[in-house]
């Protein structure tokens, strides 16, 4: 089971919470002007990278406000927790095959 | 009902060449739909300068962490077609390739325990029989008749208020559905390389015409993707972006126990699937974790669930004891049916999305992905899950039909 710090809360095991997928998918700056490629592009397609993730979480059982978490697809690793207004944090060492 | 034994196998399964520098097709993965495709493009289409690439060994990824059970009671026509026809060929395959795999259509249960669940199963049951597709609805008590270990009274939490049966459907062997399609397609030329992986491909332009493996460049004439939860990992480095996540799917085993289960056990509701091997493991699938994953293991609170359904559902499960417990990488694509088809990049061909319920699909994957190859067109029966749908909004939610928490 994970162990996922809420930034508000701290350390809770991930059955407190609920999963949103992936974080930093900002609503099209202007919807009207879109393609159908582009609308599916913006509704369907999502990273999927094997190493660091930035995903949304919920804290659904405790303070029900969500969050960021850098954490890594393959290890598992929660390697950093951050608020929605924050930047994902810049790792000295990221991995993954993609972003 | 007894424990039917295992079939011996042959003496000569398939051979280990090395591979050669250039094909006319290369498909990536040796797993079923891999393997399945390219006995369909030796018989069907008489390709055979044909290699199939594994990174690990053969059906050694989803197909040997499934749960084997095979139906067609979908509610869509697309996919009451494409798992229909699936079933069909299941029903000719031992034969055909000489290799008893035990297939055993003991039936498939999907219960309801809402009035929503009843609702959804009359008309699944109703759009499956439009469709030639076998399906009865069943009130509490005939499905009691149909699986007397099943608790069926109505002072359980989600008390069983009835269920779809589709009595074709069943279980069959997976280590012996693969080697089965592996000695054909070897037979007939397909070289199946283990132990190679696929890290890259070479490109002319907007067109693919090889891949890079960590044994070295193979050309190839056509490449298709059969690889299930790396589907989108390697369609990128094509440059191909899917619309697929990839979560980890979970399944356990009991001990072996006599035969006691005579069918297979599904439920929506309360997420647990249940059959009972051939040997008598008592073999239990659960929902998918909620995050994206590669590790081949799932979570315990999942497992916890799942065991609680199981036992509430089946009470004389309540001793069992879980013998061996594992996960696969399954690739969800967001309405939960398959994409099988071309891809922007010319001679690329991909085959993914099937997410928790690939294994059932097996010969119609094979079958349908071998057409698109061969013919650089989509069959009449997987052109309408082709990648485009996406971009028209022509999908086919299957989130119902697919049984599984995803």
């Amino acid at each position: 089971m994970l162990l996922i710090s809420c930034p508000w809360c701290g350390p809770r095991d991930e059955t407190e919470y609920h999963y949103g997928g992936q974080a930093h998918v900002p609503y099209p700056e202007t919807p009207a002007d879109l393609t159908d490629e582009q609308w599916a592009e913006y509704v369907f397609y999502r990273d999927n990278p094997k190493g660091p993730f930035a995903e949304r979480w919920m804290h659904s059982t405790g303070c029900r406000r969500w969050f960021n978490v850098l954490r890594d697809t393959v290890t598992y690793e929660v390697l950093r927790s951050y608020r929605l207004d924050e930047p994902r944090p810049e790792l000295p060492q990221a991995g993954g095959n993609n972003r | 009902m007894t424990a039917e034994p295992l079939p011996e196998h042959p003496d000569f399964l398939w051979r280990n060449p090395e591979p050669r520098s250039s094909y006319d097709v290369v498909i990536v993965g040796a797993g079923g739909h891999g393997l399945a495709t390219a006995y369909y493009l030796a018989k069907n289409h008489g390709i055979t300068n044909v290699a199939v690439l594994e990174k690990g060994w053969l059906a050694g990824g989803n197909m040997a962490r499934n749960t084997t059970i095979i139906r067609s009671n979908y509610l869509w026509d697309e996919s009451a077609a494409i798992y229909e026809y699936a079933l069909k060929l299941w029903e000719e395959l031992p034969e055909e390739l000489d290799y008893d795999f035990l297939f055993s259509q003991r039936g498939v249960l999907n219960l309801a325990h809402t009035l929503q669940d009843v609702r959804e199963g009359v008309r699944r049951v109703n759009a499956n029989r439009l469709n030639g597709v076998d399906a009865q609805w069943l009130e509490p008590d005939e499905v009691a008749k149909v699986c007397p270990i099943l608790n069926v009274s109505s002072r359980t939490r989600y008390p069983v208020l009835g269920g779809t049966f589709q009595p074709r459907a069943g279980i069959a062997k997976h280590d012996h559905v693969a080697w089965a399609l592996a000695r054909r397609a070897d037979e007939m030329g397909v070289d199946l390389i283990q132990g190679c992986e696929v890290t890259g491909f070479l490109k002319d332009g907007d067109r693919v015409v090889g891949v890079e493996t960590n044994r070295g460049r193979i050309l190839a004439g056509r490449v298709g993707l059969a690889s299930a939860g790396h589907s989108s990992v390697l369609a990128e480095r094509a440059g191909v972006r899917l619309p697929v996540q990839s979560h980890p799917l979970q399944a356990l085993v009991s001990e072996l126990h006599e035969p006691v289960h005579p069918t297979v056990v599904m439920s929506n509701h309360v997420h647990v699937y249940v059959s009972q091997a051939h040997k008598g493991e008592l073999v239990m699938g659960a929902g998918v974790d909620s995050y994206n994953g590669y590790g081949q293991r799932g979570s315990f609170h999942v497992i916890e669930q799942q065991m609680a359904a199981a036992v509430e559902l089946f009470p004389v499960f309540a001793r069992a004891h879980v013998l061996r417990t594992w996960g696969g990488i399954v690739d969800v694509s967001p309405d939960a049916s398959p994409i099988i088809g071309t891809t922007p990049v010319e001679n690329l061909y991909v085959n993914c999305g099937w997410g928790t319920g690939g294994f059932k699909a097996t010969p119609a994957a094979g079958w349908t992905f071998a057409h698109t190859i061969a013919t650089g067109e989509p069959h009449p029966l997987n052109a309408p899950f082709a990648l485009e749908r996406f971009a028209t909004g022509a999908l086919i939610d299957e989130h119902g039909a697919a049984a599984v928490a995803h």
